[in-house]
C-alpha cells in the first residue's frame, strides 16, 4: 500500500525534498573534480610528505618497513648538513637575485619608456612581449644554439671569441640568467604598463601645477602608485626563478658541469638515480622556502594596498 | 528543471551500461596482431622497424618500434616498468640496466628459452655476457644480443697519409705518422693536428656528464692503463679505481681532452659527428652505431676519406700491454607486464635465425650472432664493420648491478670536474669515487 506524504508539520515538504536533490545534485556535479584533485594533487603531497621521513626508492619494490623503511628527520638533517647542498642553496639563491632584480629593472625601465607617444609603439611592444610567449624549453634549446661556442651567434654578435657558455661552470649560471631576463623582462613590463596606465592623470596635472620635477613626480607618484603590481611581479618572479627547471635543463642539461640549481638537483635526485624520498626531502624543503618568502613578500603587499 | 536533467543523466547512464552489457558478449571484430618494441631514438630502431617488415610479411603480425630520444630514453621505460606497464611488449635497454630489470622482475627471465633455442651456442659468448646475463657469470639470461655496440675511432685518411703531414710528424715524434697503436700515440696525433688558431683542433671526444658519455671514454682508457672499475663479484673497490691504472688512465684522459674543440664538455655523439664531418679534426672517438653517418657522402663530405679503427692497446704502468673499448649496444628483452607475451617470444624466436642476424647486419644493425659477424659478407659490408668485429672482442662494461645510476651519476660528478673542468687532480677524482662508491655499496647490503 502506498503511503501518503505526511502534510503540515511545521516544514514545507516539497521545498525539503527539493532542496535535498539540489545538493545530491550538486554533490554529484563536485565529486569527479574532487577525485581528480585529490588523486593527482592531494595525494602525491601527502605520499611524498610521508616519504621525505623515510628512505625510499621507487625503482626497486614495495617491501614496508624496508622500501619505504621510516627514518625519520634523517633526510632533513642530511640535506641541512651538506656542505654540497648548501652550494646548491647559495647558486640557487644567487640565481634568483641576478634573474629577477634583472627583469624588474629591465622590465619596469621598459614600461616607463612605452609610456612615451612613439611611432612603431604598438608593433615594438608586441615584439617585446614575444619572448613570453614562447615555451621555456624551446628557449632554452634556442639560446644554446645561440651560446654554441664555435657557430653560435652570441659570441660572434658580441665579437667575444670562442667562450664556452654551455659546459664552463664558470659562466653557465650567467647564460641562464640572461636567458631568463631575456624571456621574462616582458612579463614584469606587462604588469608595470598596467599599473602605470591606471595612476591616474589628475595627479600628475597636480604636480605639473606645482611644477613638480620629473624626478619628484615618479618617486612620489609613479612608484607609491605601482608599487603593489610591482610587489606582485616581484613575487611571481622570485616563485617561478626558484624553482627554475626548464630554462637549464635545455641551456646546459642535466649533466655535472650544469649549476647546482636546486630543481635540477631535486631532479637528477629523484628521476636519474632515483632516490625518491630525498628528492621528496628535498621538495618539501623548496616549498618550505618559497612559501616563506611568498608570505614575506605578502606581507609587504597588504601594506604597500594599506 | 534540475530533477530532469538528473533523471536525464540517470537514464543516459542506464543506457550506456545496458548497451556495454549487451555488446560485451558479442564477437568482437577480428584485431589486427601487433607488438610494441620500446628502443632509443636512433638509425636502428628505424633498422630495426624495416627489418621486422619481414616477420610482419611472415606471420602477419605487425611490429612497431616506439622510439625516445636517448636523453630520457633509460629513464622513460624505468617509469614506465615502475608503474607495470604493458605499454611495450620488449624492451630494447641498455646493458648496464640489466640487473635492476632483472632483480625488479621487470624482465621476463629467458635462461631457458635462450639455451632451448641455442642462443648460447650461436651468440658470442661476450655479448650474452654484457647484455642478457645477471648475475655476470651466474648463467641466467633475461634478454637476446641486439645490437652489438662499442667505442671506436674515424679519423681523415687524406690528412693522415698526406706526405707533408707525414714529414712534419716524423720529424717531431721520431716515428711513422698512421693509425694509433697506442694510446700515447693516439695523444701525440691529436697533439701534431691540433691548431686552434686555423679553427682545426687535435680530436673529438665525449665530454658530456649527464648521463653515461664521460663514463664510458673514462672506462676504456682505466681498463687500458691497467685499471678497474672495482670487482663485479666482491663489489670492492678500494685498491681498484684508485689504482696506479685507473689513476694513469684519468689523467690521460684529461691531457688528451686538452685538444678537443671549444665547448666539448657537453659533447655527446652528435657532436663528436658534427665536428668531424665539419673538417675541424682528424679524429673522432663514437659510438659505432652513430658511423654510418659518416660513411655517407650525403652527410659527411669527407666520406671517401674516413676510414675507421678500433681502440687501441696501451702499457699501462706496471708494463703490461691492454687493449679495451667500452661496451654500448643493448639486447631485447621480454616485458613481465606484456599481454603479448607469446607474440614477443614468435618476434624473438625469429630475430635469433641466423638469415634474420645477416639481414639485420646488412640493414645496419650490428649484430651479435658469431656466424654472421664472422662472415666476409658482413665484413665488406660497410667499411668499419671490420673495425666493429675488432671492438667486440675487445669490449668490457660498466656496472649491470641495480646501483648502477647512483655509480655513474657519483663517477661523472667527481670525474667531470677534473678531466672537464680542469680542478684538482686525477688521483683526487678517483680517491673521492672510490669513497662514494664504497658507501653506496655497503649502504645497498652488498658488503653484509
Amino acid at each position: 500500500m502506498r503511503r501518503r506524504p505526511k502534510e503540515n508539520q511545521g516544514l514545507n515538504i516539497e521545498t525539503h525534498y527539493r532542496s535535498v536533490k539540489d545538493k545530491t545534485l550538486m554533490r554529484l556535479f563536485i565529486l569527479p573534480t574532487l577525485v581528480l584533485l585529490i588523486s593527482i594533487n592531494v595525494f602525491p603531497l601527502v605520499w611524498s610528505l610521508f616519504l621525505s621521513f623515510a628512505n625510499y626508492t621507487a625503482k626497486m619494490a614495495n617491501v614496508w618497513g624496508k622500501n619505504p623503511e621510516m627514518i625519520g628527520v634523517a633526510n632533513f638533517h642530511r640535506i641541512l648538513t651538506d656542505p654540497e647542498m648548501w652550494v646548491k642553496f647559495i647558486t640557487t639563491a644567487k640565481y634568483v637575485i641576478m634573474s629577477v632584480v634583472g627583469e624588474m629593472i629591465i622590465g619596469f625601465g621598459l614600461a616607463l619608456l612605452l609610456q612615451l607617444n612613439f611611432k612603431g609603439k604598438g608593433i615594438i611592444t608586441t615584439l617585446l612581449i614575444l619572448p613570453m610567449t614562447m615555451s621555456p624549453v624551446i628557449v632554452g634549446l634556442m639560446w644554446r644554439l645561440f651560446y654554441e661556442p664555435n657557430w653560435g651567434m652570441f659570441n660572434f654578435l658580441l665579437g667575444l671569441g670562442r667562450i664556452d657558455w654551455i659546459s664552463d661552470p664558470a659562466r653557465n649560471l650567467y647564460s641562464i640568467v640572461i636567458a631568463d631576463v631575456w624571456m621574462w623582462t616582458p612579463f614584469v613590463m606587462l604588469l608595470s604598463l598596467a599599473g602605470l596606465s591606471a595612476v591616474p592623470k589628475y595627479l600628475y596635472e597636480a604636480a605639473e601645477i606645482d611644477r613638480a620635477s620629473w624626478w619628484f613626480k615618479f618617486t612620489r607618484i609613479t612608484l607609491p602608485m605601482i608599487y603593489p603590481i610591482l610587489m606582485l611581479a616581484l613575487i611571481f618572479r622570485t616563485i617561478e626563478a626558484f624553482k627554475i627547471f626548464d630554462l637549464p635543463m635545455g641551456i646546459t642539461g642535466r649533466g655535472a658541469m650544469a649549476p647546482p640549481l636546486l630543481a635540477m638537483h631535486l631532479y637528477n635526485v629523484s628521476f636519474v638515480t632515483w632516490n625518491t624520498s630525498y628528492g621528496s626531502s628535498i621538495g618539501y624543503i623548496m616549498l618550505i622556502m618559497v612559501l616563506a618568502i611568498t608570505l614575506i613578500f605578502v606581507k609587504y603587499l597588504n601594506k604597500a594596498k594599506q | 528543471m534540475k530533477r530532469k536533467i538528473f533523471w536525464l543523466g540517470v537514464v543516459l547512464l542506464c543506457l550506456c551500461g545496458a548497451g556495454s552489457f549487451l555488446f560485451a558478449g558479442k564477437e568482437k571484430p577480428a584485431e589486427e596482431q601487433f607488438i610494441t618494441i620500446h628502443w632509443a631514438q636512433w638509425a636502428p630502431a628505424d633498422y630495426l622497424e624495416k627489418l621486422s617488415e619481414g616477420f610482419t610479411a611472415e606471420t602477419g603480425i605487425r611490429v612497431v618500434v616506439e622510439q625516445t630520444p636517448w636523453e630520457t630514453f633509460v629513464q622513460k621505460y624505468n617509469t614506465e616498468m615502475i608503474a607495470r606497464s604493458d605499454a611495450w611488449d620488449i624492451i630494447v635497454g641498455d646493458s648496464q640496466d640489466i640487473g635492476n630489470m632483472a632483480v625488479n622482475g621487470h624482465y621476463v627471465e629467458l635462461t631457458d628459452w635462450i639455451k632451448d633455442h641455442g642462443v648460447d651456442k650461436t651468440f658470442t659468448p661476450a655479448s650474452l655476457t654484457y647484455f642478457a646475463e645477471y648475475p655476470k657469470g651466474a648463467g641466467k639470461y633475461f634478454a637476446v644480443p641486439c645490437e652489438g655496440d662499442g667505442l671506436a675511432w674515424a679519423y681523415r685518411k687524406d690528412l693522415f697519409e698526406d706526405p707533408r703531414n707525414r714529414a712534419l710528424f716524423k720529424d717531431k715524434y721520431g716515428y711513422e705518422l698512421g693509425v694509433p697503436k697506442s694510446w700515447d700515440m693516439l695523444k701525440d696525433i691529436a697533439e701534431f693536428f691540433h691548431d686552434p688558431d686555423r679553427g682545426f683542433y687535435g680530436i673529438a671526444i665525449y665530454g658530456d656528464n649527464g648521463y653515461d658519455s664521460l663514463a664510458m671514454f673514462a672506462e676504456q682508457v682505466i681498463w687500458s692503463f691497467g685499471g678497474e672499475l672495482g670487482d663485479y663479484s666482491t663489489y670492492k673497490v678500494d685498491g681498484l679505481l684508485n689504482s696506479a691504472g685507473a689513476i694513469a688512465g684519468i689523467k690521460y684522459y684529461s691531457e688528451l681532452f686538452k685538444y678537443v674543440p671549444p665547448g666539448f664538455g657537453d659533447a655527446f655523439y652528435v657532436k663528436c659527428n658534427d665536428t668531424f664531418t665539419a673538417g675541424i679534426v682528424p679524429m673522432s672517438c663514437n659510438y659505432l652505431a652513430f658511423f654510418p653517418a659518416l660513411a655517407n657522402e650525403a652527410t659527411n663530405p669527407y666520406a671517401a676519406d674516413t676510414d675507421y679503427f678500433a681502440c687501441p692497446p696501451q702499457k699501462g704502468p706496471d708494463g703490461k700491454t691492454r687493449q679495451y673499448a667500452a661496451l654500448g649496444g643493448q639486447g631485447a628483452s621480454v616485458v613481465t607486464y606484456s599481454k603479448k607475451q607469446d607474440l614477443a617470444f614468435k618476434w624473438l624466436e625469429w630475430f635469433i635465425k641466423e638469415d634474420t642476424q645477416m639481414e639485420w647486419a646488412k640493414l645496419g644493425g650490428y649484430t651479435c650472432h658469431a656466424k654472421v659477424l664472422a662472415s666476409n659478407e658482413f665484413l665488406n659490408a660497410t667499411p668499419y664493420n671490420p673495425t666493429f668485429k675488432v671492438t667486440m672482442e675487445i669490449f668490457k662494461d660498466w656496472w649491470a648491478c641495480p646501483e648502477y645510476d647512483v655509480l655513474l651519476r657519483t663517477f661523472s660528478e667527481t670525474i667531470a670536474g677534473y678531466v672537464v673542468g680542469g680542478k684538482g687532480t686525477a688521483d683526487e677524482a678517483l680517491n673521492k669515487c672510490t669513497q662514494q662508491w664504497e658507501s653506496i655499496f655497503k649502504e645497498a647490503g652488498y658488503y653484509d
